[in-house]
């Protein structure tokens, strides 16, 4: 039953971002192309947060390192498209290895204000190396080749890749390598008990999340046709790992929503008013406290909650620990139920520092 | 280099310095004992010196503005710990992104009081002006920073180990279960604690409104290098703290002045160096050891 409204609203989705180019006016279909690309920005920080259970607030910064790039080689040295998006993504994980070295040896809290700090030195790289990045001006007429010149077509392009994206990283955490950074979100020690280089591990999802922040960000390149240091600003960082908490955090749709909404809310209250930073804020302040466990968690709650008192049951116990404030707390739920998003509703409170 | 020139970049350096340890000192005393990083202290700072800058120009007195700024951001901090935070107490995450969101509300009222140029806090004659030093003419309200830099440090390294309230909140960090046991309300000296980690965001803002200036984004850009510093020194170390904003202080000052445009860049490589060595910071402590 449930698996049929899954596909079922799948397929309504995916019909519409088929769709899209006829159903929206230009302005609008940007949006949507600006949805996309920010909500695969959204999935890479949920391979860190979601499955691996690392808070970042540099990932904008890393994405921007990507649009830096691919703007730099476009319009300074000429380069074509193909070889401008694979340089953006290899200038992408350099960066990211070189810092992913120091971040991953910590966890929790400190992982969070390493890469918050991260970020905000490439912002401030973007903001003063003048002769590169042309300083607050930015690097303005990145512009698309040929076939790609009318925007639905880049629309497409857009939709391609992030549906690839998807199938990836869905590949991906279910795979070993997924379930072992899982094991990472839910009990390092456990893991290095068990023989686990947590380590490496935590370094290779940093890469793997470094990989796709960099693709979004070579694409948002041409998207946007112009990038300045606005684009990596510590907000933007902020309000991706908002777009991945609004959305539901370890979910493969959380990104997607969340993405949306933000992306949506901010286009358009940014017609009527410039206080788009202290709706956000809002937004953030809200959700953290009334719904943690984000849109996709609200609506699970909110099933589990019709479907145990249609049937009568007790209802499943399967969030009380969210309620829990406080310590990290041990659920033998958890460790019971492997099926993908069902363990990942507390993820919030269950960072340990 | 000219020796005139070493001397003026190791001065500025210390007085930077100075400037980051009253920033960093704040932040660092809340993290040690109630283990929340709270990102809204570079928006304390900010807003603070925008009330002293303000208070500066109503009524001309410096004194005045530095204790009604001091006293706003205590408020402040008084109502988010208390209405806010303390919703999502001991979720340590969850605690972060509130004070992010909170952040951003109270940048946006920043810009929308006091506008984004900008503006530079007017310091009275008798800590203002250029002061004469062997070989050198210098800004005096750089060395009264400084000076209050090593009072601040002083009177805090003193109530931390010298008085009862220290090894209550020494005691807080270590075990919150057995000082809660011996009757202590550890609730309200986590308030306490909160609302003078604030106290000090807005004092030093008000110090930063003269020294550096006050505009959008400053809050962002204090709130980075208090950061450097305490991931350099270790978080919830007090001496930790005063060895980062130096080195801090004198890295940003050296870089600025040799490499203007990757100035950023020569305080990440000392901080890449110590994390690698300690990743917990030079006087952080080790995983399980709280």
């Amino acid at each position: 039953m449930t698996r049929w409204i899954k596909i079922i609203v799948a397929l309504i989705l995916l019909a519409f971002l088929i769709a899209a180019p006829s159903l929206l006016n230009s302005f609008y279909l940007r949006v949507m192309g600006e949805v996309l690309i920010f909500a695969m920005l959204a999935m890479s920080i949920n391979i860190l947060l979601g499955y691996t259970g690392l808070a970042t607030l540099g990932q904008a910064a890393i994405f921007g390192v990507g649009t830096y790039v691919v703007g730099y080689m476009t319009t300074k040295l000429g380069q074509p498209m193909y070889v401008t998006v694979p340089a953006g993504i290899l200038g992408t994980l350099i960066v990211a290895a070189i810092f992913g070295i120091f971040a991953v040896r910590t966890s929790g809290i400190y992982f969070l204000m390493i890469t918050l700090a991260q970020g905000m030195i490439i912002w401030g790289l973007a903001f003063r190396w003048n002769s590169v990045t042309n300083a607050e001006n930015g690097i303005r007429g990145i512009d698309r080749p040929e076939w790609l010149a009318e925007y639905s077509a880049y629309y497409y392009l857009i939709l391609v890749v992030a549906l690839v994206v998807f199938a990836l990283i869905y590949r991906i955490i279910n795979s070993p390598f997924g379930l072992t950074l899982k094991g990472v979100r839910e009990g390092e020690r456990r893991m290095r008990t068990l023989g686990y280089n947590i380590t490496l591990h935590k370094f290779l999802g940093f890469m793997v999340a470094a990989f796709f922040a960099g693709l979004a960000g070579s694409l948002y390149a041409f998207h946007n046709n112009f990038v300045s240091p606005t684009t990596i600003e510590f907000a933007r960082s902020a309000e991706a790992l908002l777009m991945v908490i609004l959305g539901g955090t370890g979910t493969m749709l959380g990104p997607f929503i969340g993405s949306f909404v933000i992306t949506f809310g901010q286009n358009e209250f940014s017609l009527y008013t410039d206080r788009w930073p202290m709706i956000m804020g809002a937004i953030y302040v809200v959700t953290i406290l009334t719904a943690p466990d984000g849109f996709v968690g609200a609506w699970r709650r909110f099933y589990n909650w019709m479907s145990a008192s249609r049937s009568a049951e007790p209802p499943k116990q399967q969030i009380d620990h969210i309620l829990v404030a406080g310590k990290e707390v041990e659920s033998p739920e958890n460790l019971q139920s492997p099926t993908e998003g069902s363990t990942t509703s507390s993820d919030l409170r269950r960072v340990d520092v | 280099m000219s020796s005139t020139f070493l001397i003026l970049q190791i001065l500025n350096g210390i007085t930077f310095g100075a400037l980051l340890f009253l920033v960093a000192s704040g932040f660092t005393l809340i993290f040690g004992l109630m283990r929340v990083a709270n990102l809204t202290h570079g928006v304390l700072y900010l807003l603070a010196g925008y009330v002293g800058l303000t208070v500066v120009r109503e009524t001309d007195s410096f004194l005045l503005a530095v204790v009604a700024a001091t006293i706003f951001a205590g408020v402040l901090g008084f109502v988010i710990e208390r209405t806010l935070l303390r919703h999502v107490q001991g979720a340590v995450l969850s605690e972060v992104l509130l004070t992010i969101g909170i952040a951003f509300i109270l940048a946006d009222v920043a810009l929308m009081q006091w506008g984004g140029d900008p503006q530079t806090l007017r310091v009275p004659a008798l800590i203002g002006g250029p002061i004469r030093l062997p070989g050198i003419v210098y800004p005096r309200f750089r060395i009264v920073t400084l000076a209050l830099g090593v009072i601040i440090g002083g009177g805090l390294w003193y109530v931390q180990n010298k008085t009862r309230i220290g090894s209550i909140i020494r005691a807080g960090v270590d075990d919150p279960e057995m000082v809660s046991a011996l009757g202590i309300n550890l609730p309200v000296v986590f308030t306490s604690v909160f609302v003078a980690g604030a106290m000090l965001a807005g004092f030093a803002g008000v110090i930063g409104g003269g020294f550096l200036s006050l505009y959008r984004g400053a809050d962002s850009e204090i709130l980075l290098f208090g950061l450097v510093v305490i991931i350099i020194g270790g978080m919830g170390s007090l001496k930790g703290a005063i060895i980062g904003s130096l080195m801090v202080g004198l890295l940003d000052s050296f870089g600025k002045a040799l490499y203007p445009e990757i100035s950023y860049f020569t305080i990440f490589g000392p901080m890449a160096i110590v994390l690698a060595i300690r990743p917990r910071g030079l006087f952080g402590r080790k995983e399980g050891q709280r």
